[in-house]
């Protein structure tokens, strides 16, 4: 256990280092500064400028210095939000994408797998054919259309829901069924297919040759199995869902952290961007990490190694 | 022993007739021919009256414009264009962005997953941690940055052949470095896309080239002394063309819908240009209590959805037929 978690620790770093690297790199050789903007001081002012945010030297000098306060855990101060530090505004801004990114996750595991389980079990029957269709219509149609219709139909025509914005309970419902319907439809694709595979299986057939019944063949054996893909496919949409959806967030309204991705770009931020890739990397190891110990936990044949 | 330079095919056998049974997936295909075929040909056909800008903004479907007399069948926009005129240009975007895009992730995640899975051992471990390490970067992000940068770059690289080829007086490379110039962001997209989504496509081949490698007549043509190039052309490559077909099939909605994510974010297409996704923004933006425009919004998501729709049908259709590995 103890290797496990170092390796995995040290992957982790390498991962993160890439990510990193890559996005400061891209981002400063954009052409534009951050401060191309506002008024043009003289060339000490600049320069004096530059220095205040360590934007002096090569491109080689700033990146170095950056790795090393990133080592230090300081994610310095956005050039955009000056009187801010990047972990301010990530934390000011993914409360509530954690929020409603929380909720479409557990929309999209729960009802994913149930419908994905009840496919399988009525398998070529008119409710696996309407369950398989509506996935793929889930998948097909993009949030950016889905989210304006849920608008138009709940908030404009029927009057039942706020149309956008935050604060209250109703607030979150619109979003979060926009942004989880495709993963919920992801996610019973998945069920469905897994557990078609382990219905075919051999110790399924001793199981119900013991005598169990179907529904008891299924709780205590197959879904144990069936659920493993699934669970592999939730720790990075687990990570994707928390840190923000650009188009949900900009249909109804909402300031969250996907706006920062866009935003950070044409800002010409490096640290706000680079602040929000770390926080993305971090979560998507963290949840990885969090799949490899469940798959321990489901299946006892697994040991945790690599 | 020319036998044993044929490759046999070992793909599940009769995978076509699958195919051809597969109701919604004939379908679709039938949909999405008459689809490419109107987008390419009609924008043609249409009188220019049409598809210039007019002062009929916001016309309703089904109405006359008062001066051209047209009719508009899906209403007009903003800024008195035919609504339908911009849905087929839209479409030739959208799904020229699709096909070139998924095409050129083809080319890059094939060739990558044929070398690593062929040559294995070290080179296939360290190509696939670099595969690893790439699905951890936040793709959506790099695609947005790879534009940024591109975007620059080509054009002041367009400008700088437009130059030069004024000085030596070919007026044609001009002329046509000129006309590239508004096309310059789709193509810097379609790269971007490309370079981005290939990582899916390198997994899947790798691992059946891993599996095709052992076989005996890749044994047989290394003890006939075949280089490794032409086996991975000849031998390999033919056994995998139906699994390639399936996944472009399968990235092409991918990249279609992140095209239009950007679009819609309004970082891809610019107007005049068109794509499904940018219609979309236009039509989101339309949206109010007072006075909706509903079908600038309806009309693009209807075509997008289904042309997204067929395109999933067929490639599950033929997922379902050619690959071993899915479940039937």
């Amino acid at each position: 256990m103890a290797a496990f978690l170092l390796r995995r620790f040290l992957a982790s770093i390498v991962v993160l280092f890439f990510a990193v690297s890559l996005t400061f790199l891209l981002t400063r050789s954009l052409r534009g500064g951050p401060f191309d903007k506002e008024k043009q001081g003289s060339a000490q002012v600049q320069e004096a400028i530059a220095a205040k945010y360590k934007l002096n030297g090569t491109l080689w000098q700033q990146y170095g210095a950056y790795l090393n306060d990133l080592a230090h855990l300081d994610l310095r101060v956005s050039t955009r939000y000056r009187d801010w530090t990047v972990a301010e505004v990530l934390g000011q801004k993914l409360t509530s994408s954690l929020l409603l990114g929380g909720i479409a996750f557990v929309i999209a595991s729960i009802f994913g797998v149930l419908i994905g389980a009840v496919a399988a079990m009525r398998r070529d029957r008119w409710i696996d054919w309407g369950a398989m269709f509506g996935a793929l219509l889930a998948i097909s149609i993009p949030s950016f259309i889905t989210g304006p219709l849920l608008v138009a139909v709940f908030g404009l025509w029927l009057g039942w829901l706020p149309i956008g914005g935050w604060g209250s309970v109703e607030h979150l419902i619109l979003p979060s069924i926009c942004l989880a319907a495709p993963y919920v439809a992801y996610v019973a694709r998945l069920m469905r297919n897994s557990l078609l595979d382990v219905l075919k299986s051999d110790f399924l057939r001793t199981a119900r040759a013991k005598g169990l019944g179907e529904a008891q063949a299924l709780a205590r054996h197959a879904m144990k199995v069936a659920i493993l893909p699934v669970v592999t496919y939730l720790g990075p949409l687990a990570a994707h869902l928390l840190t923000g959806s650009m188009v949900v967030e900009s249909v109804f309204n909402i300031s969250g952290a996907g706006s920062i991705f866009v935003n950070a770009i044409q800002n010409r931020d490096p640290f706000l961007l680079c602040g929000a890739v770390v926080v993305y990397c971090v979560l998507l190891v963290f949840f990885n990490f969090i799949v490899d110990v469940l798959y321990s936990v489901l299946d006892k044949r697994i040991r945790l190694y690599a | 022993m020319p036998e044993a330079g044929k490759a046999p095919f070992i793909s599940r056998p009769g995978g076509w007739a699958i195919v051809r049974g597969n109701r919604p997936a004939m379908v679709s295909l039938i949909v999405l021919g008459v689809l490419v075929l109107i987008a390419f040909s009609l924008p043609f056909a249409l009188p220019e009256e049409l598809k210039a800008t007019s002062s009929g903004t916001f016309l309703p479907p089904f109405t006359r414009d008062a001066e051209t007399g047209h009719m508009h069948y899906c209403g007009t926009d903003k800024n008195g264009q035919d609504l339908f005129y911009r849905l087929l240009t839209g479409a030739q975007v959208s799904l020229g962005v699709g096909i070139v895009g998924a095409f050129l992730s083809l080319i890059v995640g094939t060739a990558y997953g044929m070398i690593s899975g062929y040559f294995g051992g070290r080179v296939d471990a360290f190509m696939m941690r670099a595969v690893d390490m790439l699905y951890a970067i936040p793709r959506i992000l790099f695609i947005m940055i790879f534009i940024a940068v591109f975007d620059d770059v080509f054009k002041d690289w367009l400008d700088g052949a437009r130059l030069w080829a004024q000085e030596a007086g070919w007026r044609s490379a001009e002329e046509g470095a000129r006309a590239l110039m508004p096309y310059s962001k789709v193509l810097v997209m379609i790269i971007s896309l490309g370079v981005v989504e290939w990582l899916t496509m390198a997994r899947i081949i790798r691992g059946q080239v891993l599996v095709l490698r052992e076989m005996a007549f890749v044994t047989a043509s290394r003890a006939m002394g075949q280089s490794g190039w032409v086996i991975l052309r000849r031998h390999l490559l033919p056994n995998l063309s139906t699994i390639i077909l399936t996944y472009l099939t399968l990235t092409i909605p991918a990249v279609i819908l992140d095209e239009s994510f950007l679009s819609f974010l309004g970082l891809g297409i610019e107007d005049p240009a068109a794509s499904w996704g940018s219609l979309l923004k236009d039509g989101a933006q339309t949206i109010n209590p007072l006075d909706s425009k509903w079908w600038l919004l309806a009309f693009p998501a209807i075509a997008m959805s289904v042309s997204l729709l067929a395109l999933n049908f067929l490639g599950d259709g033929l997922r379902d037929a050619f690959d071993p590995k899915s479940t039937d």
